[in-house]
C-alpha cells in the first residue's frame, strides 16, 4: 500500500534519454515548459504532442507509467476545465439554466487540460529517466553561479540527495512500525477523521524519533569520514556535455521558436 | 496435546503480478500446541518473519489457511484486530515502536485497546512489567529516557499485558550483551512456566532455542526443514550444517569427538550431557 508511492520515481535504462547529461535534461523540461506556455492553437499543441510521443518513444517509459502519474493531479485537471468551460465569455453553443458554455470556454477548456497534463507528463519524464543522484548532481552544477551571491548551493543539493535517499527506508520504517502498533491492537482505517488522525500518534512519534536518530547517526558517519562542503570536492561522476546535448538542447530551443512563429503565421 | 494454532498449506508470495514475485513461504503445513515453548529457527530468508506475520493476521495467506483454535482467523476480515489480542507479536527490535509519554502508558496501549480499563487495566499492566522485569520506579518514567535494554523490555511488556494466549517473539536478544540476553530469556521462561501459555521463540542462535525450546521448528526456503525435541532435531546436526544453519556448540564439539572415533550420542546438546557422556566413556576404559 505504502510502496505504491510514486514520488519521482527512477526507471533504470539505457537509452539516449537516460545517456543524456543531467543538465542538459533539466534545461529541456524548463524549455519544453516555457513553450507550452507560449503554445497557442491546434499547430502549436500538435508539435508540443508530438515532442512527447517522440521523447517517450526514445526513453522507452511505457505510456501506461507515464499516464499513471497524472492520477493525483486528474482532479485539478477536471475543475480547471470545468471552470473554464463555464466561465469564459464569447459566443453561445449550448446554454441551460444558469449556465452558459461557449465555443471559446471549450477551447480553452481543452487547451487548459492539455496544458496541464502535458506539463505533468514531461517533468515525470524527467524524473523518470534521471536518477535522483545525477539529477541533484545535474541541479548543483546548473546552480553554481548562485553561489556567488552567497546561496549554499553544495548544501542545498547534499540535503535534497538525502531526502531523496531516505524516502524508501522511511518508508519501510512506516510499515513496520505499522504492524507492530497493529499487533497491540491498533486501528489506522475506521473511525472519523480525529479518530483517524489519534490514531497516528503511535505511528509518527516513532517515526520522527528513528528520523531523528537517524539524522544524527549519518551526520556523525559523515563527520568520522571528514565531510565538508562544497569547496574543492571532486566528483566521481563529472558532467560533460556530449555532441547530443547540444542538438536536444538546440531541439528544445527550436521548438520555442516554433511556438512563437505558430502564434504569429497562423 | 492439542494444536492452538495450525497452519494447513501456508503459501506467501510477495509482489503477485509483477517481476519481483517472489514466494517466502510455500506450502507449509505446521502445528503449534497449547502450553509449549516451541523455538523456531531458520537463516535469513528462510520465511520465519512472513510465517509468524500469519500467526496474528497481519499477513493474509496467498494460499491455505492459519486455524486459531480451530477457527479460520480470516472466516471473518473484520474481526481480525481480535485474533491479534488472542496472539501476541514481538517484533524485531521491537524499542522502536514506544510513543507515549509514560512507560506505564505505552504498556497499557494493548490494553487499552482492548477496551479494558480501571483495576483491571492496572493489573496487567503491573503484572506485565514484572514478567518483563522491570522495576516499578520506572512506570512512570518517560519510555526514550531508558537504555536500549529496558526500552526492549518495555516493548515486550506492552504485548504481553494483552494476555495472548500465544506469545510469540521475533529475535528478543538481538543486539542484547550476553548478561542482558540471559536474563531477558530466563524472564521468558519465567513467564513460560508461571503463565502455562504457548510462547514461540524466534531466533537464529541455536544455543538460545536448545537452552529454552521443549519442540524445534527448523525453517529453510520457505519450508519446514524439520520439527521435533531439541534431542531429535540435534541428532540430524549433518543436515542442519549442510542447510546452512549452526549447531549448539556443545553439539560441535561432539560431532568433532565422533569424527575422532569416540562413539558420543550424536543428540548431546548441554554441557552437562556431554559431560555425563565423556565420563561413561572414561569409566568403560576409553581413551580420552
Amino acid at each position: 500500500m505504502l510502496k505504491d508511492i510514486t514520488l519521482g520515481q527512477f526507471f533504470p535504462g539505457d537509452t539516449l534519454a537516460h545517456r543524456l547529461d543531467p543538465r542538459t535534461k533539466l534545461i529541456a523540461t524548463v524549455l519544453y515548459i516555457v513553450a507550452i506556455f507560449l503554445a497557442k492553437g491546434p499547430v502549436a499543441y500538435g508539435l508540443l504532442i508530438l515532442t512527447l510521443i517522440v521523447s517517450v518513444r526514445i526513453s522507452k517509459v511505457r505510456a501506461r507509467v507515464l499516464f499513471r502519474g497524472l492520477k493525483p493531479v486528474l482532479f485539478i485537471i477536471a475543475f480547471t476545465a470545468v471552470l473554464n468551460l463555464f466561465y469564459t465569455p464569447g459566443t453561445v453553443i449550448a446554454q441551460f439554466w444558469i449556465f452558459h458554455i461557449t465555443r471559446e470556454g471549450v477551447i480553452t477548456a481543452v487547451a487548459m487540460m492539455l496544458r496541464i497534463s502535458l506539463l505533468i507528463m514531461g517533468t515525470f519524464l524527467l524524473t523518470y529517466t534521471t536518477s535522483p543522484i545525477r539529477l541533484t548532481d545535474g541541479l548543483e552544477s546548473l546552480l553554481g553561479p548562485l553561489k556567488k551571491l552567497g546561496v549554499p548551493v553544495h548544501e542545498l543539493a547534499m540535503m535534497m540527495s538525502i531526502a531523496l535517499r531516505f524516502i524508501p527506508t522511511l518508508i519501510e520504517e512506516t510499515d513496520k512500525i505499522m504492524s507492530a502498533q497493529r499487533s497491540r491492537g491498533a486501528d489506522f482505517e475506521s473511525g472519523n477523521l480525529l479518530q483517524r488522525a489519534k490514531a497516528l500518534i503511535p505511528l509518527l512519534v516513532p517515526l520522527f524519533v528513528s528520523a531523528f536518530r537517524r539524522a544524527d547517526e549519518l551526520a556523525t558517519a559523515m563527520e568520522c569520514r571528514c565531510y565538508h562542503g562544497g569547496e574543492g570536492r571532486t566528483k566521481l561522476h563529472v558532467l560533460r556535455y556530449e555532441a547530443r546535448d547540444y542538438l536536444v538542447l538546440a531541439f528544445y530551443a527550436a521548438l520555442c521558436a516554433a511556438m512563437v512563429a505558430v502564434k504569429r503565421f497562423f | 496435546m492439542n494444536e492452538i494454532i495450525r497452519i494447513e498449506n501456508l503459501t506467501h508470495t510477495y509482489g503477485e503480478g509483477t517481476p519481483f514475485r517472489r514466494s517466502a513461504v510455500e506450502d507449509m503445513s505446521l502445528d503449534i500446541y497449547r502450553g509449549e515453548f516451541l523455538g523456531l529457527i531458520g537463516h535469513t530468508g528462510s520465511g520465519k518473519s512472513t510465517l509468524i506475520q500469519h500467526f496474528n493476521g497481519l499477513l493474509k495467506p496467498t494460499a491455505g489457511r492459519v486455524l486459531l483454535d480451530g477457527q479460520d482467523i480470516w472466516a471473518e476480515p473484520k474481526k481480525i484486530r481480535a485474533v491479534r489480542f488472542r496472539v501476541g507479536l514481538v517484533f524485531q527490535y521491537p524499542e522502536y515502536q514506544l510513543f507515549e509519554e509514560t512507560v506505564y502508558r505505552d504498556i497499557a496501549f494493548g490494553p487499552t485497546n482492548m477496551g479494558l480499563s480501571g483495576e483491571e487495566l492496572d493489573r496487567r499492566v503491573h503484572d506485565a512489567a514484572r514478567f518483563a522485569g522491570l522495576d516499578e520506579g520506572l512506570l512512570q518514567k518517560s519510555p526514550f529516557a531508558l537504555s536500549g535494554g529496558q526500552k526492549r523490555r518495555v516493548a515486550i511488556a506492552g504485548v504481553i499485558a494483552m494476555e495472548p494466549e500465544v506469545l510469540v517473539l521475533d529475535e528478543p536478544s538481538a543486539g542484547l550483551d550476553p548478561r542482558g540476553r540471559e536474563e531477558l530469556l530466563s524472564n521468558i521462561r519465567a513467564y513460560h512456566a508461571e503463565r502455562g501459555n504457548t510462547v514461540v521463540l524466534v531466533s537464529h542462535s541455536m544455543d538460545e532455542i536448545a537452552q529454552n525450546a521443549d519442540r524445534i521448528v527448523v525453517l529453510s526456503d520457505g519450508h519446514v526443514l524439520m520439527s521435533g525435541a531439541p534431542r531429535e532435531v540435534f541428532a540430524r546436526a549433518d543436515e542442519l550444517v549442510a542447510a546452512g544453519l549452526d549447531v549448539p556448540q556443545v553439539t560441535r564439539v561432539a560431532m568433532a569427538l565422533r569424527a575422532k572415533g569416540l562413539p558420543i550420542d550424536p543428540a548431546v546438546y548441554t554441557v552437562a550431557e556431554l559431560k555425563a557422556a565423556l565420563l561413561a566413556l572414561r569409566r568403560g576404559g576409553a581413551v580420552c
